[in-house]
């Protein structure tokens, strides 16, 4: 019998945690595929995050280590320049990518690390039960904007992308969604050209995942995905901001 | 081996590291520790390692983790505030059991501080440093011969335990100029053999590797386990130098330079019919109580000398389980011990004096603390004290 579809052999199988509804398992899944299309996983080391994924060290079947609050793209560095022959990725939430550890996305950039790093945003701290994201959209509520997002007190949204394209060391910045068949195959293409980019050297590579978070969101899936489409895609359109690694 | 040659104190530990092996070095400028980032910026990438300058002294520790956890020599260097930056970073390689060297070279402290020389992170370093229940091997060199060879010894013993140690050096001995020789041959790293705990590239010849910091459910029985190691080490790596203890009027405590006034002092008081002795204790982490418990018997009474105000001292009063009285000669913030101001506070120990001796109940004698608040109707005094 023909297999027309498996579970990417770059997965344990060890059942994931994350919600009913939650974008981050079709994302494992297309990082999984990736990494056997490429024939790299037995090159592949993750970091995982503190946030929802900090399980993430569990779902692949490479070699993995999880580490402290934001700072994934510093241990990534750490371990890509101890092992250059590795294929190094670092799996980052927006509380952990876009607050906490800024600085270490932003330098990581700088430095053009060779590192693939994906980037979950869901407009919430999932992990810790909804409090406000540097991400959060105005006016959205969360159980530290009660009355949603007040710009006058809590500023507005940070689109990461548009930011890290202005930097020289960023070499591919893309931002996908999960939330139809169609966004889903343009969010594998993307994660694959991430990692592609880094087998050839190209430098530092990013994708951003927005993503449903229908726990902290409070909506049902369907309700989730259409906040996906109808609002976080508003403040943070879809599409290719730097692509250096094309030939 | 080497001949002996002159050298600065953080070039000399900076060379020092390479030739044990060092293929990692991550770091972020502060004074007075820059030479050990500008030496490892010249020469990490001949050596075949790499240098990163980090974004920041955090981003530095958390380079380290990474590099520690793919079983590559790997190290950090600091000064205090620095060294206070670094803590989640440590903690987190502690609680991965993870082996690597940071290089604290003291200034004086709390907070921006000074950037003389200083011994005020003692409770730090010795503690943990960051939360949670762990040490760090604490190693403390007196001499430039220290600071070079000290890296060697300070790997080896955190990979055989799996955890991270650190230098605990100071300003002065980092930027000071001695004759020293590198008492052992270049490590080749590649020839040190893999851990089986560490990720790398694994062509399927092995299951994966995980090295994380979360524990969950997991946790009470991992803290239990490192804390038998610890006990292991208390037991078997508490290293120590002594001068003249079997046979001393007062003996001396101290660490690092302020163990060399006490060499000083040691020659003073001699001419002064003093016999003074020094138990200078090399890990501050295991801390050589059981020796310094035994040794202290034989004399009158123990002084301890430090750059700081009663940190050591707590752990010469922990050792010598007050079968022997304990003094303090403090120096703190910055402040640099001398050997005549030793022999006077050694004097004080022998014949109940005052002079040069700290005790904080005494300091403390008549001091009144008002503090008050400017508020719209005046000046109002909000609280006060005193005795």
């Amino acid at each position: 019998m023909e297999i027309l579809a498996k579970k990417p052999n770059c997965l344990t199988d060890i059942p994931m945690h994350y919600c009913p509804g939650c974008g981050h398992g079709i994302v494992h899944r297309l990082m999984g595929e990736t990494f056997d299309e490429l024939k790299i996983a037995d090159r592949v080391i993750g970091i995982a995050p503190v946030g929802c994924a900090v399980f993430a060290d569990e779902y692949f079947a490479c070699d993995s280590v999880q580490g402290a609050h934001g700072r994934g793209p510093a241990i990534a560095t750490g371990v890509k320049r101890s092992k250059p022959g590795a294929i190094v990725f670092s799996y980052q939430g927006d509380g952990d990518l876009a607050s906490i550890g800024m600085a270490e996305i932003v330098h990581a950039a700088v430095r053009s690390e060779n590192i693939t790093v994906i980037f979950i945003n869901n407009a919430i701290y999932g992990m810790t039960g909804g409090q406000m994201a540097p991400t959060t959209l105005v006016g959205q509520v969360a159980t530290t904007a009660p009355k949603g997002r007040d710009p006058k007190l809590q500023g507005w949204p940070i689109n990461m992308c548009e930011m890290l394209s202005q930097i020289t060391g960023a070499k591919f910045l893309a931002r996908v969604a999960v939330d139809c068949p169609q966004n889903v195959m343009k969010a594998k293409q993307a994660i694959k050209k991430a990692f592609e980019n880094q087998v050839n050297g190209v430098g530092f590579s990013m994708v951003e995942v927005l993503s449903q978070c229908p726990t902290n969101w409070h909506a049902s899936v369907e309700q989730a995905l259409e906040f996906v489409r109808t609002k976080m895609m508003v403040q943070y359109p879809l599409g290719i901001f730097k692509d250096e690694g094309a030939k | 081996m080497t001949e002996k040659t002159l050298r600065k104190g953080n070039e000399a530990l900076a060379e020092g590291a390479i030739r044990a092996g060092a293929r990692f070095f991550a770091g972020y400028p502060i004074t007075p520790q820059n030479e050990v980032p500008e030496y490892m910026a010249a020469h990490m990438a001949d050596a075949g390692g790499a240098f990163v300058q980090a974004e920041s002294e955090v981003a530095a520790i958390n380079m380290v983790y990474g590099a520690a956890a793919t079983g590559t020599r790997s190290m950090t260097s600091s000064s205090s505030p620095g060294i206070s930056l670094k803590q989640e970073g440590i903690t987190y390689l502690a609680s991965a059991d993870l082996p690597c060297l940071i290089v604290n070279v003291m200034r004086g402290g709390p907070g921006l501080g000074s950037i003389g020389g200083a011994q005020g992170d003692y409770f730090q370093a010795t503690r943990g440093g960051g939360n949670g229940d762990y040490h760090v091997i604490v190693l403390a060199p007196n001499s430039v011969e220290e600071l070079g060879n000290f890296p060697k010894l300070g790997f080896e013993l955190a990979e055989k335990y799996r955890m991270p140690c650190m230098i605990l050096a100071d300003g002065i001995l980092g930027q000071m100029m001695e004759s020293m020789a590198f008492n052992f041959d270049p490590v080749d790293p590649n020839q040190l053999g893999k851990f089986d705990w560490a990720v790398d590239i694994c062509k399927g010849e092995r299951g994966k590797s995980k090295v994380f910091s979360y524990k969950g459910d997991n946790l009470i029985a991992d803290v239990t386990e490192r804390a038998k190691r610890y006990g292991l080490i208390e037991e078997t790596e508490a290293r120590f130098e002594q001068r003249n203890c079997e046979d001393c009027d007062v003996l001396l405590v101290a660490y690092g330079l302020s163990s060399r006034a006490c060499l000083e002092a040691i020659s003073l008081a001699k001419e002064a019919g003093i016999k003074l002795g020094l138990f200078r204790p090399i890990t501050l982490w295991p801390f050589p109580s059981k020796q310094l418990f035994e040794l202290a018997q034989k004399a009158k009474a123990v002084l301890t000398v430090e750059q700081s105000l009663g940190q050591l001292v707590q752990d010469v009063k922990l050792a010598v389980d007050g079968k022997v009285p304990v003094y303090l000669n403090a120096y703190p913030a910055g402040g640099q011990p001398d050997g005549e101001k030793i022999v006077t506070a050694a004097k004080s120990c022998l014949n109940g004096g005052k002079e040069g001796l700290f005790d904080v109940r005494e300091h403390a004698e008549g001091f009144t603390y008002d503090c008050k608040r400017n508020t719209a109707l005046g000046v109002q005094g909000d609280c006060k004290g005193g005795k």
